[in-house]
């Protein structure tokens, strides 16, 4: 009897832990693109191959799903090596999500390899800086919204907003490729973010830089009204691989 | 014939102690990635352990520090006594598998003198090379002229893959990581 009474919410739950849908993926055309991080380390714009970029970021109930196909990335069982302390530490356990993280906000306290992993598991890779860079520059009807003060401000308010806020669900505005919430949700991995090579200072481009980092050198940084990408760039250069925060979250993309 | 044996009883015995030891969650031999060296042999990158070794990256045609971060591994080997230097692996891994073939390796090899043992070249497919790169926390990029921006860093693992050292003082010694080298061959 007490089964009986309990299968609606049985079925409810079944319906609830069923794997998300699968992922959508929005088509890029890339093209030349003005990097903050230019090419050569000076000025040279970066060619992008067409790809493919997740529409939204991954979110807790994609990665639950993920941890219970992929026990060996569960918290309690996941190696040292990958991911420190504080991985998946706002779950209530290491396979519940708990009132502290709702299903459709985007995971965060992930390390970047648990992001690599998570996105083979879609047949896909992190995005490169530079194709999450340029796909951050759209808006709902521009690929490049970089030039529009309007769109500065919009992008660079979502800085400005105190940590212990809790975290928005996924389901912002599509922009003109399709894609929703690179700006203004969480920080996101890229595949190379130890590719970044940002000095400590990068004013200090001589001596121990010099040694440092071999070749030109710690790159300069343009476009210094875009302070936005800017401190993407100074967050993801500043982390280890194992790291995880609590705004750090990441997508997947696809070559084409 | 009993002696015979012995070493089978030996090598078994040894043989399971070596299987059973659970690996560290924090060695960096957790990482699956491939490696092939500079013979050609094609190995898992947790097959180097068991062994004390200093790792870097590099690339071949590089010739602004590389050079350095090689000759800063022949440095701290050198200043090892002879029995400690004779169980240290030098391990270098190329972040450059479009140019750096095994011929690549092998020739870069052969012209700076690093016989195996105890130095072994190795290259990796790239997005290997940028797995490991972060696992042992090091940085590198490439240019449009094929030339790379990277960090230069001496690594040290122990026989299990724990990292127990690292040192970005190049072209000299550094006597901090000599004494943590030191250590890790007593310890051994």
């Amino acid at each position: 009897m007490n089964a009986l009474r309990s299968l609606p919410i049985l079925m409810l739950g079944a319906l609830l832990s069923l794997p998300a849908a699968a992922a959508n993926y929005a088509a890029l055309p890339g093209g030349l693109f003005t990097s903050v991080m230019p090419a050569d380390g000076k000025a040279a714009p970066v060619t992008i191959e067409p790809f493919q970029l997740r529409t939204e970021p991954v979110t807790n109930a994609e990665f639950l799903a993920f941890v219970q196909t992929h026990p060996q990335w569960r918290r309690d069982r996941v190696a040292g090596i990958f991911a420190d302390g504080r991985y998946l530490s706002h779950w209530a356990a290491a396979d519940v999500l708990g009132s502290e993280a709702q299903p459709s906000q985007p995971v965060t306290q992930i390390s970047w390899f648990a992001a690599q992993a998570y996105c083979e598991s879609e047949q896909a890779r992190l995005p490169s800086w530079y194709e999450w860079e340029y796909a951050a520059a759209a808006d709902d009807h521009r690929a490049d919204a970089r030039n529009d003060p309007a769109w500065r401000e919009r992008v660079l308010a979502w800085y400005g907003r105190p940590s212990n806020t809790p975290l928005p669900a996924i389901g912002g505005a599509a922009d003109v490729h399709g894609v929703s919430d690179l700006n203004g949700l969480v920080w996101e991995w890229v595949g190379d973010f130890n590719a970044l090579l940002v000095g400590v200072d990068s004013r200090d481009q001589d001596g121990a830089d010099k040694l440092k980092f071999c070749g030109a050198g710690a790159l300069t940084m343009q476009q210094k009204e875009n302070y936005a990408s800017l401190m993407r760039v100074a967050m993801l250069s500043a982390l280890k691989a194992s790291d995880t925060t609590s705004s750090m979250g990441f997508r997947c993309a696809r070559s084409h | 014939m009993k002696h015979l044996l012995m070493l089978l009883c030996l090598v078994f015995f040894a043989g399971q102690v070596f299987a059973r030891a659970p690996l560290p969650g924090d060695s960096v031999y957790q990482l699956e990635v491939r490696l092939t060296d500079q013979d050609g042999h094609d190995w898992p990158w947790a097959a180097r352990r068991g062994h004390v070794q200093v790792v870097s990256m590099f690339y071949t045609s590089c010739t602004m520090v590389c050079p350095m971060v090689v000759d800063t591994m022949k440095l701290t080997a050198k200043a090892l006594d002879e029995s400690a230097r004779g169980r240290l692996d030098l391990l270098l891994v190329s972040f450059d598998p479009a140019r750096d073939s095994v011929a690549a390796l092998r020739e870069y090899a052969d012209r700076r003198k690093l016989n195996a043992p105890p130095w072994t070249l190795a290259r990796a497919e790239s997005q290997d090379a940028r797995q490991l790169a972060a696992l042992l926390g090091l940085q590198y990029r490439q240019l449009p002229d094929g030339d790379f921006n990277h960090s230069s860093e001496l690594i040290l693992l122990d026989a299990d893959g724990r990292i127990l050292a690292r040192s970005d003082v190049m072209g000299r010694l550094d006597p901090d990581f000599v004494q943590a080298v030191r250590k890790a061959l007593a310890a051994k």
